[in-house]
């Protein structure tokens, strides 16, 4: 390659990754910064932050939205991880094809629309509200239950249980182990890969969800973290090195969660890409 | 395989539960959803109206430009994006290229940051006297700042910015991953026959990526389709109607209006067929129907 060519390319992906990491950076300077310094556009790290994160605790119910946002990212997940693997599991080692239709046709799940669920939704946690109210409208269960399993995650699961080496399966059965015994004991410990993966995803898809806790969560202490993002940025004075320093601790999370997993995470999805 | 009949059932105890939560969290309320939409009134009290929602839909200038502008999205940004995401994957897939884990990383990154989180964030860096504007401003690109949120062309432009800064990294993902299984000898073969990286380009990996490049269209042409938070949090839909999507209208209709379930639950519909539509059609040029 000629030195003219490296040169672009390194200054394709420079500028790239400078777009990407800007907002970032923006974001963590701005957390030490006073308002009015934020809105000069200053770009220089500033003292403010101890005042941005007190002035967040002692204002806003982060500390609830912070338990309510893990609550739910861990219990979906767990829950997901669980029922998506057993379903994965289920329909590539029993095919039939009673099987193979049901699997098509959980498939067709993933063409819906959230727009289109979520009035019937909402109206479903209604009746349910009259009968469970723990599990009803402005609950933290209602924000979980309608993501405990995706047509995604079951076949996701499946996707990358084709390279599971089914000869385990019989060596299993011969020790005498029950079905659910392999599964549980041979079958998920090797499946670390997609685990990771998927619980990556389930994680930051719920804890990043919007628009359902929006619609189903009434009262101020079971606001989710993007409610209470979201809240802040469409208040008419903002004061923004509180919003950015909220976005931080929001975003901590997600960020920690990938970085920890991310290993897993790309042999994960090269799994699911090749089935 | 051959399975006995209690290996069966024992088969699908094990998608029981699975299918017990899609069903009721999926297909029962779209289900509901259709019946609904042949229904109207307020609040609760509905009744049967049969298709007059739909001829509704077709009279309704803020229905139309929420479709208008969900089209222009979808037009626009999914192709820049893809095309994007492929050629960033293509740089960072050469075999010499240095600091490859920090430039993947960094585009990667927009990825873990939360819909709202970043709407929010390119809210303010757009804003008039935003840190944007002025950059533009000290480089003599513009004259004078650009109303990014107050002007329908500027906004419609600052969400499709927003989304692709979003997501190009993420797609990029998958097709790093899938030239990973790219053999190198094949670039080389095709250099040795003089073919230059333009051609590399269009003649093996795009080919060799068609997979990919239908699931990740699929994928965003369904997500763009479904745009709801950015709009929400950056414009709330403004100026104007001009930057309301479809998802954002039907939620609207259904929580911030008098509520009008079905009129909603019909609107919601345009986004079933349009991603019945958008998907058969990608699944015809991307080739291979299985």
């Amino acid at each position: 390659m000629n030195k003219l060519k490296v040169f672009f390319i390194y200054l394709i992906l420079s500028v790239a990754a400078l777009v990407s990491l800007f907002p970032f950076l923006w974001m963590l300077i701005s957390m030490t910064n006073k308002s009015v310094d934020i809105t000069q556009g200053s770009l220089m790290p500033g003292t403010h932050i101890f005042e941005n994160l007190s002035n967040l605790f002692e204002n806003y119910s982060v500390g609830s939205a912070l338990f309510n946002s893990f609550f739910i990212a861990i219990i979906a997940t767990v829950l997901c991880l669980v029922i998506s693997s057993l379903a994965g599991y289920g329909f590539e080692v029993y095919q039939s094809k009673g099987k193979d239709i049901v699997f098509t046709i959980l498939l067709l799940s993933m063409m819906i629309p959230f727009a289109a669920l979520m009035v019937p939704l909402f109206r479903l946690f209604g009746n349910i509200s009259q009968v469970f109210p723990a599990i009803g409208v402005d609950t933290l269960y209602a924000v979980i239950l309608p993501y405990v399993t995706t047509a995604f995650f079951v076949f996701f699961f499946r996707q990358n249980t084709k390279m599971f080496t089914k000869d385990l399966i019989e060596a299993g059965r011969i020790d005498g182990l029950s079905e659910i015994g392999i599964f549980f004991r041979i079958y998920l410990p090797s499946m670390k890969n997609t685990l990771a993966a998927a619980g990556i995803i389930s994680f930051m898809n719920n804890w990043n969800n919007y628009l359902w806790p929006l619609v189903i969560i009434q009262s101020p202490e079971n606001q989710t973290i993007p409610l209470l993002i979201s809240n802040l940025g469409s208040g008419y004075t903002p004061d923004y090195g509180v919003i950015y320093t909220a976005i931080v601790i929001g975003t901590i999370p997600t960020a920690l969660v990938f970085f920890l997993l991310q290993r897993y995470f790309v042999e994960g999805m090269t799994g699911s890409v090749k089935g | 395989m051959k399975l006995g009949s209690s290996k069966s059932i024992i088969g699908w105890l094990f998608i029981l539960i699975a299918v017990i939560f899609i069903s009721l969290f999926y297909f029962y309320p779209m289900l509901q959803a259709l019946i609904l939409s042949f229904r109207s009134g307020m609040g609760l009290n509905l009744e049967f109206v049969g298709l007059d929602n739909y001829i509704r839909l077709f009279n309704d200038p803020v229905a139309l430009t929420a479709i208008r502008n969900t089209f222009i999205y979808l037009i626009v940004q999914v192709p820049v994006m893809i095309l994007l995401a492929m050629f960033f994957s293509v740089l960072l897939n050469n075999p010499n290229l240095k600091f490859k884990a920090f430039f993947r990383t960094a585009i990667f990154l927009p990825a873990v940051i939360s819909l709202v989180a970043y709407s929010v964030i390119f809210k303010y860096l757009f804003s008039t006297d935003g840190i944007i504007n002025k950059f533009l401003l000290n480089l003599s690109l513009i004259s004078e700042p650009i109303e990014w949120l107050m002007d329908p062309f500027w906004a419609k432009v600052l969400i499709i910015i927003a989304i692709t800064w979003r997501w190009t990294g993420y797609n990029m993902i998958f097709y790093l991953a899938a030239l990973q299984n790219v053999d190198h000898s094949v670039y080389e073969a095709a250099k040795m026959d003089g073919a230059n990286s333009f051609q590399q380009f269009f003649y093996i990996t795009i080919p060799m990526l068609k997979p990919i490049i239908l699931f990740t269209a699929i994928t965003s042409t369904i997500g763009t389709l479904q745009l709801f938070d950015e709009p929400m949090n950056i414009t709330r839909g403004g100026p104007g109607n001009e930057t309301l999507t479809i998802s954002q209208y039907i939620y609207n209709l259904s929580f911030e209006y008098t509520p009008d379930f079905g009129y909603a639950a019909a609107v919601s519909f345009v986004i079933v067929i349009l991603t019945i539509i958008f998907s058969m059609i990608q699944f015809r040029l991307g080739g291979d129907r299985k």
